[in-house]
Protein backbone atom coordinates (compact mmCIF):
# COMPACT_ATOMS: atom_id res chain seq x y z
CA UNK A 1 0.00 0.00 0.00
CA UNK A 2 1.52 2.68 -1.47
CA UNK A 3 1.64 6.16 1.10
CA UNK A 4 2.47 9.89 0.48
CA UNK A 5 3.47 12.29 3.37
CA UNK A 6 2.22 16.04 3.08
CA UNK A 7 3.74 18.81 4.66
CA UNK A 8 1.02 20.77 5.96
CA UNK A 9 0.85 24.84 6.55
CA UNK A 10 -1.74 25.87 8.89
CA UNK A 11 -1.87 29.47 11.01
CA UNK A 12 -4.05 29.18 13.92
CA UNK A 13 -6.27 26.42 13.18
CA UNK A 14 -6.70 27.24 9.07
CA UNK A 15 -5.16 25.14 6.48
CA UNK A 16 -3.64 27.51 3.69
CA UNK A 17 -5.92 26.41 0.63
CA UNK A 18 -1.88 25.95 -1.32
CA UNK A 19 -1.61 22.87 1.61
CA UNK A 20 -4.71 21.42 1.30
CA UNK A 21 -4.88 20.89 -2.20
CA UNK A 22 -1.48 18.54 -1.46
CA UNK A 23 -3.86 16.36 0.54
CA UNK A 24 -6.44 16.38 -2.14
CA UNK A 25 -3.85 15.56 -4.64
CA UNK A 26 -2.01 12.77 -2.63
CA UNK A 27 -5.26 11.24 -1.89
CA UNK A 28 -5.94 10.82 -5.54
CA UNK A 29 -2.78 9.42 -5.79
CA UNK A 30 -2.29 6.86 -2.81
CA UNK A 31 -3.84 4.63 -0.64
CA UNK A 32 -2.73 6.35 2.50
CA UNK A 33 -2.03 9.71 3.45
CA UNK A 34 -0.10 11.63 6.33
CA UNK A 35 0.15 14.95 6.62
CA UNK A 36 2.51 16.54 9.10
CA UNK A 37 1.21 20.12 10.33
CA UNK A 38 3.13 22.39 13.39
CA UNK A 39 2.51 25.52 14.86
CA UNK A 40 -0.64 27.10 17.45
CA UNK A 41 -3.54 25.52 16.51
CA UNK A 42 -1.74 22.48 14.44
CA UNK A 43 -4.54 19.93 16.31
CA UNK A 44 -7.30 21.67 15.12
CA UNK A 45 -6.02 21.85 11.79
CA UNK A 46 -6.25 18.05 11.57
CA UNK A 47 -10.23 17.89 10.84
CA UNK A 48 -9.69 19.85 7.96
CA UNK A 49 -6.85 17.83 6.65
CA UNK A 50 -8.72 14.81 7.29
CA UNK A 51 -11.83 16.19 5.25
CA UNK A 52 -8.92 16.37 2.08
CA UNK A 53 -8.11 13.14 2.79
CA UNK A 54 -5.22 12.56 5.37
CA UNK A 55 -5.96 9.08 6.77
CA UNK A 56 -2.93 10.13 9.55
CA UNK A 57 -2.59 13.71 10.58
CA UNK A 58 1.41 14.49 12.67
CA UNK A 59 1.27 17.73 14.67
CA UNK A 60 3.75 19.59 16.27
CA UNK A 61 2.39 22.18 17.89
CA UNK A 62 3.33 25.82 18.80
CA UNK A 63 7.34 26.54 18.27
CA UNK A 64 7.21 30.22 19.60
CA UNK A 65 9.94 32.39 18.63
CA UNK A 66 11.69 29.56 16.55
CA UNK A 67 11.68 29.08 12.76
CA UNK A 68 9.90 26.24 11.67
CA UNK A 69 12.22 24.66 9.02
CA UNK A 70 15.01 22.67 11.38
CA UNK A 71 12.09 21.16 13.85
CA UNK A 72 9.55 20.31 10.66
CA UNK A 73 12.29 18.24 9.24
CA UNK A 74 13.49 16.33 12.03
CA UNK A 75 9.58 14.88 12.82
CA UNK A 76 9.29 14.16 8.99
CA UNK A 77 12.63 12.76 8.84
CA UNK A 78 11.52 10.32 11.31
CA UNK A 79 8.07 9.87 9.58
CA UNK A 80 9.81 9.21 6.60
CA UNK A 81 11.62 6.47 8.73
CA UNK A 82 9.10 4.97 10.07
CA UNK A 83 6.57 4.64 7.45
CA UNK A 84 8.52 4.53 4.06
CA UNK A 85 6.31 6.84 2.16
CA UNK A 86 6.40 6.29 -1.61
CA UNK A 87 7.35 10.20 -1.73
CA UNK A 88 6.52 13.77 0.34
CA UNK A 89 4.32 16.53 -1.19
CA UNK A 90 6.30 20.26 0.16
CA UNK A 91 4.20 23.67 -0.91
CA UNK A 92 6.53 25.91 -2.78
CA UNK A 93 6.11 28.85 -0.16
CA UNK A 94 9.04 30.11 2.01
CA UNK A 95 8.50 27.44 4.83
CA UNK A 96 7.73 24.67 2.41
CA UNK A 97 11.01 25.14 0.56
CA UNK A 98 13.19 25.91 3.61
CA UNK A 99 11.51 22.50 5.12
CA UNK A 100 11.86 20.30 1.91
CA UNK A 101 15.26 21.13 2.02
CA UNK A 102 16.53 20.57 5.33
CA UNK A 103 14.71 17.35 5.58
CA UNK A 104 16.32 16.28 1.96
CA UNK A 105 19.71 17.11 3.70
CA UNK A 106 18.79 15.57 6.78
CA UNK A 107 17.35 12.17 5.18
CA UNK A 108 19.34 12.23 1.74
CA UNK A 109 16.52 12.67 -0.18
CA UNK A 110 16.56 14.00 -3.31
CA UNK A 111 14.20 17.32 -4.61
CA UNK A 112 12.15 18.20 -7.50
CA UNK A 113 11.01 21.64 -7.12
CA UNK A 114 8.27 23.72 -9.07
CA UNK A 115 6.03 21.27 -9.79
CA UNK A 116 3.16 22.41 -11.51
CA UNK A 117 0.93 18.59 -11.89
CA UNK A 118 1.75 15.55 -10.25
CA UNK A 119 0.27 11.85 -11.64
CA UNK A 120 0.68 8.51 -11.06
CA UNK A 121 2.22 6.74 -14.61
CA UNK A 122 2.38 2.77 -14.75
CA UNK A 123 3.66 2.49 -10.78
CA UNK A 124 5.60 5.65 -10.44
CA UNK A 125 4.78 8.88 -9.47
CA UNK A 126 5.53 12.13 -12.75
CA UNK A 127 5.83 15.54 -11.82
CA UNK A 128 5.44 18.57 -14.72
CA UNK A 129 6.99 21.51 -15.01
CA UNK A 130 7.20 24.51 -17.01
CA UNK A 131 10.45 25.59 -18.24
CA UNK A 132 11.82 28.59 -20.05
CA UNK A 133 8.66 30.54 -18.83
CA UNK A 134 6.16 28.26 -20.30
CA UNK A 135 7.59 27.40 -23.96
CA UNK A 136 8.66 23.97 -22.93
CA UNK A 137 6.89 21.25 -20.92
CA UNK A 138 9.46 18.92 -18.67
CA UNK A 139 8.02 15.41 -17.04
CA UNK A 140 10.54 14.34 -14.63
CA UNK A 141 10.64 11.46 -11.56
CA UNK A 142 12.28 10.11 -9.00
CA UNK A 143 14.75 7.27 -10.44
CA UNK A 144 15.42 4.40 -8.12
CA UNK A 145 13.71 2.47 -5.57
CA UNK A 146 14.17 5.66 -2.62
CA UNK A 147 11.43 7.92 -2.04
CA UNK A 148 12.13 11.87 -3.06
CA UNK A 149 10.56 15.29 -2.16
CA UNK A 150 8.12 17.13 -4.67
CA UNK A 151 8.22 20.90 -4.36
CA UNK A 152 4.92 21.67 -5.66
CA UNK A 153 3.56 25.11 -6.57
CA UNK A 154 0.01 26.42 -5.63
CA UNK A 155 -3.08 25.18 -7.54
CA UNK A 156 -1.20 21.94 -8.89
CA UNK A 157 -4.31 19.94 -7.42
CA UNK A 158 -7.71 21.45 -7.84
CA UNK A 159 -9.72 21.42 -4.39
CA UNK A 160 -11.73 18.43 -3.97
CA UNK A 161 -12.71 17.09 0.20
CA UNK A 162 -13.15 13.14 -0.01
CA UNK A 163 -16.17 12.15 -0.98
CA UNK A 164 -17.60 15.40 -2.77
CA UNK A 165 -18.61 15.35 -6.15
CA UNK A 166 -15.94 15.01 -8.42
CA UNK A 167 -12.96 13.98 -5.55
CA UNK A 168 -11.27 10.80 -6.85
CA UNK A 169 -11.06 10.14 -2.97
CA UNK A 170 -13.07 7.43 -1.29
CA UNK A 171 -16.41 8.69 1.00
CA UNK A 172 -16.95 8.24 4.31
CA UNK A 173 -14.02 8.76 5.57
CA UNK A 174 -13.38 8.39 9.00
CA UNK A 175 -11.62 11.49 11.32
CA UNK A 176 -8.02 11.20 10.63
CA UNK A 177 -6.19 9.41 13.18
CA UNK A 178 -3.92 12.48 15.23
CA UNK A 179 -0.39 12.73 16.78
CA UNK A 180 1.42 14.85 18.73
CA UNK A 181 4.98 14.43 17.30
CA UNK A 182 7.92 14.54 19.82
CA UNK A 183 10.25 16.60 18.18
CA UNK A 184 13.80 16.90 19.70
CA UNK A 185 16.12 19.90 20.27
CA UNK A 186 18.03 20.08 17.63
CA UNK A 187 20.95 22.97 19.23
CA UNK A 188 23.16 25.23 16.56
CA UNK A 189 21.06 23.87 13.88
CA UNK A 190 17.94 25.69 15.54
CA UNK A 191 19.78 28.38 16.99
CA UNK A 192 18.00 31.56 14.94
CA UNK A 193 14.98 33.68 17.09
CA UNK A 194 12.02 35.67 15.27
CA UNK A 195 11.89 38.31 17.56
CA UNK A 196 8.65 40.36 15.52
CA UNK A 197 6.62 39.99 12.98
CA UNK A 198 5.11 42.44 10.70
CA UNK A 199 2.37 42.02 8.45
CA UNK A 200 2.74 44.26 5.07
CA UNK A 201 -0.86 43.99 3.64
CA UNK A 202 -3.96 43.59 6.15
CA UNK A 203 -6.82 43.94 3.72
CA UNK A 204 -8.46 41.98 1.15
CA UNK A 205 -7.98 38.73 0.07
CA UNK A 206 -4.24 36.83 -0.72
CA UNK A 207 -2.80 36.66 -3.95
CA UNK A 208 -3.46 33.23 -3.54
CA UNK A 209 -7.01 32.87 -3.35
CA UNK A 210 -8.08 36.24 -5.14
CA UNK A 211 -10.72 36.11 -7.98
CA UNK A 212 -8.90 38.96 -9.59
CA UNK A 213 -5.51 39.89 -9.55
CA UNK A 214 -4.00 43.49 -10.48
CA UNK A 215 -0.57 43.47 -11.21
CA UNK A 216 2.22 45.98 -12.24
CA UNK A 217 5.58 46.55 -14.16
CA UNK A 218 8.38 48.40 -14.84
CA UNK A 219 5.65 50.23 -17.31
CA UNK A 220 4.56 52.26 -14.53
CA UNK A 221 8.07 54.04 -14.12
CA UNK A 222 8.31 54.43 -10.58
CA UNK A 223 7.55 53.11 -7.05
CA UNK A 224 4.79 56.31 -6.72
CA UNK A 225 2.69 54.88 -9.06
CA UNK A 226 2.15 51.37 -7.53
CA UNK A 227 0.08 52.87 -5.44
CA UNK A 228 -2.03 53.03 -8.60
CA UNK A 229 -1.77 49.27 -8.66
CA UNK A 230 -2.96 48.64 -5.06
CA UNK A 231 -6.09 51.13 -5.12
CA UNK A 232 -7.38 49.29 -7.80
CA UNK A 233 -6.92 45.94 -7.02
CA UNK A 234 -8.93 47.47 -3.66
CA UNK A 235 -11.62 48.75 -5.86
CA UNK A 236 -12.15 45.37 -7.70
CA UNK A 237 -12.09 43.18 -4.57
CA UNK A 238 -8.73 41.61 -5.65
CA UNK A 239 -4.99 41.45 -4.33
CA UNK A 240 -1.95 43.34 -6.00
CA UNK A 241 0.82 41.62 -7.73
CA UNK A 242 3.97 41.95 -9.34
CA UNK A 243 6.51 41.63 -11.97
CA UNK A 244 10.18 40.76 -10.87
CA UNK A 245 11.47 44.00 -12.47
CA UNK A 246 9.77 46.09 -9.97
CA UNK A 247 10.18 43.47 -7.21
CA UNK A 248 13.80 43.81 -7.67
CA UNK A 249 13.55 47.51 -8.05
CA UNK A 250 12.27 47.85 -4.75
CA UNK A 251 8.51 49.21 -6.13
CA UNK A 252 6.76 46.39 -4.51
CA UNK A 253 7.12 43.72 -2.02
CA UNK A 254 8.59 40.44 -2.87
CA UNK A 255 5.40 39.15 -1.35
CA UNK A 256 3.32 40.52 -4.55
CA UNK A 257 5.76 38.68 -6.90
CA UNK A 258 4.50 36.49 -9.39
CA UNK A 259 6.13 34.51 -12.24
CA UNK A 260 8.66 31.55 -12.23
CA UNK A 261 10.49 32.92 -9.29
CA UNK A 262 7.49 34.01 -7.50
CA UNK A 263 3.38 32.73 -6.74
CA UNK A 264 1.43 31.52 -9.43
CA UNK A 265 -1.64 32.17 -9.76
CA UNK A 266 -4.89 31.21 -11.46
CA UNK A 267 -7.62 34.17 -10.96
CA UNK A 268 -10.65 34.67 -12.59
CA UNK A 269 -8.86 38.05 -14.08
CA UNK A 270 -5.53 39.30 -14.11
CA UNK A 271 -5.03 42.80 -15.30
CA UNK A 272 -1.41 43.64 -16.12
CA UNK A 273 -0.37 47.34 -16.90
CA UNK A 274 3.05 47.93 -17.98
CA UNK A 275 4.10 44.34 -18.07
CA UNK A 276 6.12 43.42 -21.34
CA UNK A 277 5.02 39.87 -20.10
CA UNK A 278 8.77 38.12 -20.29
CA UNK A 279 8.79 34.31 -20.00
CA UNK A 280 9.64 34.35 -16.03
CA UNK A 281 6.30 36.35 -15.36
CA UNK A 282 4.15 34.72 -17.99
CA UNK A 283 4.80 31.27 -16.56
CA UNK A 284 3.45 32.63 -13.25
CA UNK A 285 0.20 34.14 -14.46
CA UNK A 286 -0.52 32.50 -18.01
CA UNK A 287 -3.61 29.73 -16.79
CA UNK A 288 -5.74 32.86 -15.80
CA UNK A 289 -8.97 32.46 -17.22
CA UNK A 290 -9.06 36.16 -18.50
CA UNK A 291 -6.15 38.36 -18.85
CA UNK A 292 -6.23 42.09 -19.41
CA UNK A 293 -2.76 43.78 -20.30
CA UNK A 294 -2.13 47.66 -20.95
CA UNK A 295 0.99 48.42 -22.75
CA UNK A 296 2.74 50.97 -24.90
CA UNK A 297 3.98 47.83 -26.83
CA UNK A 298 1.55 46.57 -29.30
CA UNK A 299 4.24 43.89 -29.62
CA UNK A 300 4.11 42.93 -25.60
CA UNK A 301 3.79 38.76 -25.47
CA UNK A 302 1.36 40.19 -22.69
CA UNK A 303 -0.59 42.13 -24.91
CA UNK A 304 -0.14 39.21 -27.80
CA UNK A 305 -1.89 36.30 -24.78
CA UNK A 306 -4.12 38.58 -23.39
CA UNK A 307 -8.19 38.39 -24.01
CA UNK A 308 -8.27 42.67 -23.96
CA UNK A 309 -4.71 44.15 -25.16
CA UNK A 310 -4.89 47.44 -24.60
CA UNK A 311 -2.24 49.74 -26.58
CA UNK A 312 -1.40 52.83 -24.45
CA UNK A 313 -0.22 54.50 -21.77
CA UNK A 314 -1.08 53.12 -18.19
CA UNK A 315 -0.77 56.30 -16.69
CA UNK A 316 -3.38 57.60 -18.75
CA UNK A 317 -5.54 54.33 -18.39
CA UNK A 318 -4.79 53.32 -14.86
CA UNK A 319 -6.32 56.66 -13.63
CA UNK A 320 -8.91 56.89 -15.80
CA UNK A 321 -10.20 53.10 -15.25
CA UNK A 322 -9.78 53.76 -11.29
CA UNK A 323 -11.78 57.51 -11.65
CA UNK A 324 -14.39 55.70 -13.88
CA UNK A 325 -15.18 52.71 -11.23
CA UNK A 326 -15.09 55.16 -8.41
CA UNK A 327 -18.41 57.02 -10.41
CA UNK A 328 -20.31 54.34 -10.87
CA UNK A 329 -23.32 54.38 -8.90
CA UNK B 1 34.48 38.34 10.57
CA UNK B 2 34.87 36.00 7.68
CA UNK B 3 31.97 35.55 4.91
CA UNK B 4 32.08 33.04 2.48
CA UNK B 5 29.91 33.70 -0.17
CA UNK B 6 28.38 31.08 -3.11
CA UNK B 7 28.28 31.49 -6.44
CA UNK B 8 27.61 30.82 -10.19
CA UNK B 9 28.83 31.06 -13.28
CA UNK B 10 26.03 30.98 -16.24
CA UNK B 11 26.04 31.54 -19.69
CA UNK B 12 25.33 35.42 -20.35
CA UNK B 13 21.83 36.28 -20.56
CA UNK B 14 21.44 36.78 -24.33
CA UNK B 15 22.77 33.15 -24.81
CA UNK B 16 19.55 31.28 -24.17
CA UNK B 17 20.20 28.28 -22.30
CA UNK B 18 18.25 25.01 -23.95
CA UNK B 19 17.76 21.35 -23.47
CA UNK B 20 19.59 18.58 -24.57
CA UNK B 21 17.31 16.67 -26.81
CA UNK B 22 19.62 13.84 -25.68
CA UNK B 23 20.74 13.86 -22.35
CA UNK B 24 17.81 16.16 -21.27
CA UNK B 25 20.24 18.10 -19.14
CA UNK B 26 20.44 21.72 -19.17
CA UNK B 27 22.97 23.03 -21.92
CA UNK B 28 24.47 26.40 -20.86
CA UNK B 29 26.78 27.07 -23.72
CA UNK B 30 29.87 28.67 -22.68
CA UNK B 31 29.44 29.73 -18.99
CA UNK B 32 30.86 32.92 -19.14
CA UNK B 33 29.23 35.57 -16.29
CA UNK B 34 28.43 35.77 -12.74
CA UNK B 35 24.77 34.78 -12.06
CA UNK B 36 22.97 38.16 -11.88
CA UNK B 37 21.05 36.97 -9.02
CA UNK B 38 24.55 36.19 -7.00
CA UNK B 39 25.97 39.57 -7.54
CA UNK B 40 23.08 40.26 -4.67
CA UNK B 41 24.86 37.48 -2.38
CA UNK B 42 28.66 39.08 -3.14
CA UNK B 43 27.32 42.72 -2.45
CA UNK B 44 25.59 41.52 1.08
CA UNK B 45 28.37 39.46 1.79
CA UNK B 46 31.24 42.73 1.14
CA UNK B 47 28.59 45.10 3.07
CA UNK B 48 28.25 42.50 6.54
CA UNK B 49 32.64 42.02 6.23
CA UNK B 50 32.77 45.22 6.37
CA UNK B 51 30.45 46.33 8.94
CA UNK B 52 31.97 43.77 11.28
CA UNK B 53 34.71 45.96 11.55
CA UNK B 54 36.27 44.05 8.46
CA UNK B 55 37.32 40.32 7.50
CA UNK B 56 37.29 38.39 4.15
CA UNK B 57 35.02 37.28 1.27
CA UNK B 58 35.84 34.14 0.19
CA UNK B 59 34.18 32.90 -2.93
CA UNK B 60 32.46 29.35 -3.15
CA UNK B 61 32.21 28.09 -6.72
CA UNK B 62 31.61 25.10 -8.86
CA UNK B 63 31.50 23.81 -12.10
CA UNK B 64 32.30 20.99 -14.27
CA UNK B 65 35.03 23.33 -16.44
CA UNK B 66 37.17 25.57 -15.11
CA UNK B 67 35.93 28.60 -16.44
CA UNK B 68 36.55 31.39 -14.08
CA UNK B 69 35.93 34.87 -16.07
CA UNK B 70 32.63 35.18 -14.35
CA UNK B 71 34.26 34.58 -10.43
CA UNK B 72 36.97 37.58 -11.95
CA UNK B 73 33.79 39.83 -11.55
CA UNK B 74 33.30 39.13 -7.89
CA UNK B 75 36.95 39.63 -7.10
CA UNK B 76 37.20 42.78 -8.86
CA UNK B 77 33.85 43.50 -6.31
CA UNK B 78 35.84 43.41 -3.60
CA UNK B 79 36.18 39.32 -2.65
CA UNK B 80 39.60 38.29 -1.24
CA UNK B 81 40.24 34.79 -2.95
CA UNK B 82 37.74 31.85 -4.41
CA UNK B 83 37.72 28.35 -3.94
CA UNK B 84 36.37 26.71 -7.06
CA UNK B 85 35.73 22.92 -7.46
CA UNK B 86 36.13 22.31 -11.10
CA UNK B 87 35.37 18.46 -12.07
CA UNK B 88 33.61 17.02 -15.25
CA UNK B 89 31.96 14.49 -12.94
CA UNK B 90 30.02 17.27 -11.41
CA UNK B 91 27.75 18.12 -15.09
CA UNK B 92 24.07 17.11 -13.96
CA UNK B 93 24.08 17.32 -10.25
CA UNK B 94 20.93 17.90 -8.52
CA UNK B 95 20.42 20.55 -5.68
CA UNK B 96 21.32 17.87 -2.79
CA UNK B 97 24.68 16.98 -4.60
CA UNK B 98 25.31 20.69 -5.30
CA UNK B 99 24.69 21.77 -1.44
CA UNK B 100 27.12 18.42 -0.68
CA UNK B 101 30.21 19.95 -2.85
CA UNK B 102 29.06 23.55 -1.27
CA UNK B 103 29.15 22.71 2.52
CA UNK B 104 32.43 20.99 2.22
CA UNK B 105 33.80 23.80 0.50
CA UNK B 106 32.61 26.01 3.27
CA UNK B 107 33.79 23.72 5.64
CA UNK B 108 37.36 24.30 4.23
CA UNK B 109 36.62 28.23 3.88
CA UNK B 110 36.19 28.04 7.82
CA UNK B 111 33.94 31.02 7.24
CA UNK B 112 31.44 32.20 10.16
CA UNK B 113 28.72 32.98 8.10
CA UNK B 114 27.39 31.59 4.21
CA UNK B 115 25.35 34.30 2.27
CA UNK B 116 23.74 32.57 -0.83
CA UNK B 117 21.08 33.83 -3.50
CA UNK B 118 17.72 32.41 -2.87
CA UNK B 119 17.90 31.18 -5.96
CA UNK B 120 19.84 31.20 -9.14
CA UNK B 121 18.64 32.49 -12.20
CA UNK B 122 18.73 29.19 -14.29
CA UNK B 123 17.96 26.29 -12.14
CA UNK B 124 14.98 27.68 -9.56
CA UNK B 125 15.23 25.20 -7.36
CA UNK B 126 16.08 27.36 -4.10
CA UNK B 127 16.25 24.77 -1.72
CA UNK B 128 20.51 24.90 -1.89
CA UNK B 129 20.93 27.38 1.21
CA UNK B 130 19.16 25.25 3.70
CA UNK B 131 20.47 22.45 2.10
CA UNK B 132 23.51 23.58 3.17
CA UNK B 133 22.84 24.53 6.13
CA UNK B 134 20.96 21.51 7.76
CA UNK B 135 24.67 19.54 6.36
CA UNK B 136 26.32 22.02 8.32
CA UNK B 137 23.55 21.78 11.44
CA UNK B 138 23.64 25.75 10.95
CA UNK B 139 20.68 27.87 11.37
CA UNK B 140 19.54 29.43 7.85
CA UNK B 141 18.01 32.60 7.92
CA UNK B 142 16.87 32.70 4.09
CA UNK B 143 14.42 34.94 2.06
CA UNK B 144 16.40 37.84 3.70
CA UNK B 145 15.38 41.65 2.23
CA UNK B 146 17.55 43.72 5.09
CA UNK B 147 20.68 42.03 6.71
CA UNK B 148 22.96 43.46 9.57
CA UNK B 149 25.60 42.28 11.62
CA UNK B 150 27.72 43.18 15.06
CA UNK B 151 30.50 40.61 14.29
CA UNK B 152 28.93 37.78 16.76
CA UNK B 153 25.37 37.31 15.10
CA UNK B 154 22.79 38.60 12.73
CA UNK B 155 19.84 40.93 12.72
CA UNK B 156 17.91 39.80 9.71
CA UNK B 157 14.60 40.76 8.09
CA UNK B 158 13.10 37.68 6.73
CA UNK B 159 10.21 37.62 3.85
CA UNK B 160 7.34 35.80 4.66
CA UNK B 161 3.76 34.98 3.58
CA UNK B 162 2.17 38.33 4.90
CA UNK B 163 5.38 40.41 5.25
CA UNK B 164 8.39 39.83 7.34
CA UNK B 165 9.46 38.99 10.48
CA UNK B 166 12.60 40.03 12.56
CA UNK B 167 15.38 36.99 13.00
CA UNK B 168 18.29 37.70 15.61
CA UNK B 169 20.65 34.54 14.86
CA UNK B 170 23.97 33.66 16.52
CA UNK B 171 27.00 32.89 14.08
CA UNK B 172 28.00 30.50 12.38
CA UNK B 173 24.90 30.83 10.24
CA UNK B 174 23.76 30.87 6.48
CA UNK B 175 21.83 33.62 5.16
CA UNK B 176 19.95 33.38 1.71
CA UNK B 177 18.86 36.78 0.09
CA UNK B 178 16.64 37.50 -2.60
CA UNK B 179 17.66 39.06 -5.49
CA UNK B 180 16.90 43.31 -5.68
CA UNK B 181 17.49 43.62 -1.82
CA UNK B 182 20.58 46.05 -2.48
CA UNK B 183 22.17 47.96 -4.96
CA UNK B 184 24.77 45.86 -6.33
CA UNK B 185 28.39 47.79 -6.71
CA UNK B 186 30.27 48.38 -10.34
CA UNK B 187 33.74 46.94 -9.63
CA UNK B 188 36.31 49.56 -9.80
CA UNK B 189 38.92 50.09 -12.05
CA UNK B 190 41.48 49.07 -9.00
CA UNK B 191 39.11 46.88 -8.58
CA UNK B 192 39.15 45.15 -12.06
CA UNK B 193 43.08 45.13 -12.18
CA UNK B 194 43.87 43.88 -8.75
CA UNK B 195 41.30 40.87 -9.55
CA UNK B 196 43.44 39.61 -11.89
CA UNK B 197 46.22 38.47 -9.71
CA UNK B 198 43.64 36.89 -6.57
CA UNK B 199 43.93 33.44 -6.02
CA UNK B 200 41.84 31.14 -7.17
CA UNK B 201 42.35 27.73 -5.75
CA UNK B 202 41.03 24.97 -8.01
CA UNK B 203 40.13 21.73 -6.62
CA UNK B 204 38.84 18.61 -6.93
CA UNK B 205 36.12 16.47 -5.36
CA UNK B 206 38.85 14.28 -4.17
CA UNK B 207 40.49 17.79 -2.67
CA UNK B 208 37.32 18.33 -0.64
CA UNK B 209 36.77 14.50 -0.06
CA UNK B 210 33.54 14.00 -1.94
CA UNK B 211 32.45 10.69 -2.87
CA UNK B 212 31.78 10.87 -6.48
CA UNK B 213 28.49 8.79 -6.77
CA UNK B 214 26.81 11.59 -4.57
CA UNK B 215 27.24 14.18 -7.19
CA UNK B 216 26.82 15.36 -10.90
CA UNK B 217 24.20 12.69 -13.06
CA UNK B 218 25.22 9.79 -11.02
CA UNK B 219 24.07 11.16 -7.44
CA UNK B 220 21.33 13.02 -9.11
CA UNK B 221 18.20 10.50 -8.21
CA UNK B 222 15.91 12.06 -10.72
CA UNK B 223 15.31 12.17 -14.19
CA UNK B 224 13.85 14.27 -16.96
CA UNK B 225 11.93 11.70 -18.64
CA UNK B 226 10.45 14.14 -21.36
CA UNK B 227 10.56 17.69 -22.82
CA UNK B 228 7.64 18.80 -25.32
CA UNK B 229 6.42 22.35 -26.15
CA UNK B 230 4.02 23.46 -23.86
CA UNK B 231 0.43 24.65 -25.56
CA UNK B 232 0.63 28.47 -25.84
CA UNK B 233 -2.19 30.61 -24.96
CA UNK B 234 -4.06 32.56 -27.73
CA UNK B 235 -5.01 36.06 -27.51
CA UNK B 236 -7.95 37.91 -28.48
CA UNK B 237 -9.26 41.53 -29.19
CA UNK B 238 -6.22 44.29 -29.20
CA UNK B 239 -7.25 47.74 -29.50
CA UNK B 240 -5.48 51.34 -28.90
CA UNK B 241 -6.51 53.74 -26.36
CA UNK B 242 -7.69 56.63 -27.73
CA UNK B 243 -8.82 58.44 -24.83
CA UNK B 244 -11.74 56.09 -23.99
CA UNK B 245 -9.71 52.02 -23.22
CA UNK B 246 -11.67 52.10 -19.30
CA UNK B 247 -14.95 51.74 -20.67
CA UNK B 248 -13.95 48.99 -22.68
CA UNK B 249 -12.28 47.58 -19.35
CA UNK B 250 -15.57 47.69 -17.48
CA UNK B 251 -17.15 46.02 -20.16
CA UNK B 252 -15.35 43.04 -19.90
CA UNK B 253 -14.97 42.73 -16.36
CA UNK B 254 -18.50 43.46 -16.20
CA UNK B 255 -19.67 40.05 -18.63
CA UNK B 256 -17.13 38.36 -16.63
CA UNK B 257 -18.78 38.64 -13.53
CA UNK B 258 -16.12 40.74 -11.66
CA UNK B 259 -18.54 44.15 -11.85
CA UNK B 260 -22.42 43.92 -11.54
Amino acid sequence: MTTLLVVAEQHDGAVTAHSLELCSGASSLAAKVMAVTWGKGSEQAAAALGEMGAHKVVTIGDLGDLLAAPRVASVLAQQVEESSPEAVFAPATYEGRDIAARLSARAALPVIANAVAIERVGDGLVSTHLVFGGRELVRARFSGAQAGIFIVKAKSFPLGAAGAPGATTSPARAAPEVVGAQAPELGQAEAARVVSRHVERLEGPSLDDAKVVVAGGRGLGGAEHYALVEELARLLGGAPAASRAIVDAGWAPYANQVGQTGRTVKPDVYLAFGISGATQHLVGMKDARHIVAVNTDAEAPLIQVADLGIVGDVHQVLPRLIAALKARP
Amino acid sequence: MNVAVCVKVVPAPDAPAQLSPQTHNLERGDDSVLDEADSFGVEIALRLAEQAGGGEVVLLSMAPHTATSGLRTALAMGAARALLVSDERLAGSDALGTARVLAALARRAGADLLVAATESSDGYTGTVPAQVAELLGQPAVTYAKHAETDGSSLTVQRQTDKGYEEVLCPLPAVLSVTAGVVDVRYPSLKGILSAKNKPVEVLSLADIAIDPSLVGAAGARQEVISVEPAEQRRGGQVMTDEGGAESKVIEVLTEWGVLS
